[in-house]
């Protein structure tokens, strides 16, 4: 290789991870270093929460430390400090999902975010029906013979949202299904996706098939169709370069905790144009311009959606969370866990009796991977999986239909980030090798 | 705690038994009065259905069906095997007394004189997680001692 000088991000954005940087990662994360039930903690459970590098946990405390005062209000340092690193925090997340500063809200979580997309359409149609609010309003308002078509794979959260605005606006529900092996029937897909779907809602990344869905395929779609796009970014966000101008979603969320940041932290992503007619949910303090004794004059996004007092440090830490993922390279971190997931499911798809859900080894899939074990269920495989250290998720997932969908009620899920090494995942294959002959399966 | 101190022998050997399962297959006997209660832990998925049958004052029968993990099932069949022949009141107090263990995080110890072969899920109160797990088919039987009674 030539000997350049380039910046340390940009040499490392070209060279892959390996356990020997992995290993140093997880020097960073104080959680990991502990010992369950007198094994080693192997946590392979990043995708319900990751852990928090000290850079985050740091950030939350310098927070306070050092800075807390209410945000948006107030002329002294504190308060005027407390705004630059909160504002300063949006930018950064802006940047890194390729949005403006004014398309970042601050949610509480993921299902927040989705769920203030559902309440803000359900308030149009009633501005509308009102007479009320931007001539554009009537373009996203919803009603009887109107669709909402969401997918057979979503996360719970991105499903109820939409079952309840179906039910407030008297618009119909429908979805796209899977075929057996967990894919989405894009063929069914071009037929449900028509000139009466007005929103279309789908995950980026599957929580449980670690499938990544065709984004731009499903956008064409609903271009075609004159549908609002809303993107479920949980899986996505944490784990690859996403950008949201680039996949031309109208919407989408993703959760900090599922990051590296805290817990508290969420981000819902909204076109300008779109976030700034929407009408709010929440209302009160910090959203408004002008208010009487009747009525109230709300601002543009972002604050338009961030009544009350915000989720101030929480935000700051996601900031850093972030920075910590670009300095590690985010491409870097994909590829990392792309390895992981094929060697999980490589392992698995080879241990008798284990079927592994969504993509077969050597197709694309997110460093995750869920699985039944004949004969065994899947708390019971959680149990012996904890009892050597290694944490994983069992259940539904919150995806019932998928499951119902698969003949399954719950599975268990091993879900790598990028602390983790291919000897984490070589342990866990071992210890999934010993279940079935433990439960005389 | 050892997995195998959760696992116990009995909760293993009782997965697998499932003494009382088969509902649809069990008719109740003639003459007694009948409860059934059907039981989801929408966690986990795990599922049951139970029915008791009560000839004055006496349990003489529990059927079951279900799905679900090993302590789940293992404690169905275990209560099934256990209840009958027991009077309500007597159930309804073993009921309570396995509740009271599983609820105490393993500071309440289980009595076999009380418990019986139920003792074997002590070491479950030590996992937040599983206790409901252990208590699915007991909750199911005192709903349904409720409507047989």
């Amino acid at each position: 290789m030539a000997v350049v000088s380039t910046p340390t991000t940009l040499t490392r954005a070209l060279s892959a991870m390996d356990n020997a940087e992995v290993l140093r990662i997880r020097n960073d994360f104080p959680v990991l270093n502990q010992t369950v039930n007198g094994r080693p903690l192997i946590y392979l459970d990043s995708g319900a929460t990751s852990q928090n590098p000290l850079s985050v946990i740091e950030a939350e405390q310098e927070f306070y430390e050092q800075r807390n005062a209410a945000v948006h209000r107030g002329a002294h340092h504190l308060a005027v400090e407390a705004t630059e690193v909160f504002e300063d925090a949006r930018q950064t997340v802006a940047d890194f999902v390729g949005a403006a500063y004014e398309e970042i809200v601050w949610t509480s979580n993921a299902t927040e975010g989705l769920n203030v997309i559902s309440y803000a359409l359900s308030n149009a149609s009633l501005w509308v029906a009102q007479g009320r609010g931007d001539s554009r309003l009537r373009d996203l308002a919803l009603g009887p013979g109107d669709e909402i078509v969401v997918t057979e794979m979503e996360h719970h959260a991105n499903l109820i949202p939409w079952q309840e605005l179906a039910y407030r606006t008297g618009a119909t529900l429908r979805h796209i299904p899977l075929d057996d092996a967990g894919v989405l029937r894009m063929d069914e897909a071009a037929e449900i996706v028509g000139e009466r779907t007005k929103l279309l809602a789908f995950t980026h990344a599957s929580n449980v098939l670690g499938t990544i869905n065709p984004v731009s395929d499903l956008v064409a779609l609903a271009r075609r169709a004159g549908a609002l796009v809303v993107l479920d970014a949980c899986q996505s966000a944490p784990h690859l370069a996403l950008d949201v101008k680039q996949l031309d979603v109208d919407f989408a969320v993703f959760s900090g905790h599922k990051m590296l940041g805290p817990t508290g932290v969420g981000v819902l992503y909204g076109k300008q144009e779109l976030l700034d007619v929407l009408p709010p949910v929440l209302t009160g303090g910090s959203m408004i311009t002008t208010v009487t004794m009747e009525r109230a004059e709300y601002l543009p996004a972002p604050q338009r959606f961030e009544a009350g007092t915000q989720k101030i440090s929480q935000a700051v830490a996601l900031a850093a969370a972030v920075n910590y993922l670009t300095e590690t390279g985010i491409d870097r971190v994909h590829r990392w866990e792309s390895e992981l997931g094929q060697r999980m499911v490589a392992g698995l798809e080879a241990i008798d009796g284990v079927r592994v859900l969504g993509p077969a080894a050597g197709q694309d899939r997110i460093g995750l991977a869920a699985f039944d074990v004949a004969g065994v269920h899947a708390h019971d495989v959680g149990q012996f999986l904890d009892a050597r250290g290694i944490a994983v998720r069992v259940g539904h997932h919150c995806a019932q239909p998928l499951h119902r969908r698969l003949g399954l009620t719950a599975t268990t899920r091993a879900s790598a980030y990028l602390y983790n090494t291919t000897d984490d995942v070589d342990e866990f294959l071992d210890a999934v090798s010993g279940v079935r002959a433990y439960f005389r399966a | 705690m050892s997995l195998d101190q959760l696992y116990q022998q009995i909760i293993l050997d009782h997965s697998k038994a499932r003494h009382g399962s088969g509902l649809a297959a069990t008719a109740a006997p003639d003459g007694a009065s009948t409860g059934q209660s059907h039981q989801l832990n929408p966690v986990c998925g795990d599922e049951v259905t139970l029915r008791v049958a009560v000839d004055h004052g006496t349990v003489t029968q529990l059927a079951w069906d279900g799905a679900g993990c090993s302590i789940s099932m293992a404690s169905a069949s275990v209560l099934s095997e256990m209840a009958e022949g027991m009077t309500v009141d007597e159930l309804r107090s073993v009921i309570g007394n396995f509740r009271d263990v599983l609820r105490s995080r393993g500071k309440i110890p289980a009595d076999p004189e009380i418990l019986g072969d139920a003792a074997a899920f002590e070491g479950v109160a030590r996992y937040a997680a599983r206790v409901k797990c252990a208590m699915i088919s007991w909750v199911a039987a005192e709903d349904a001692l409720n409507q047989a009674a």
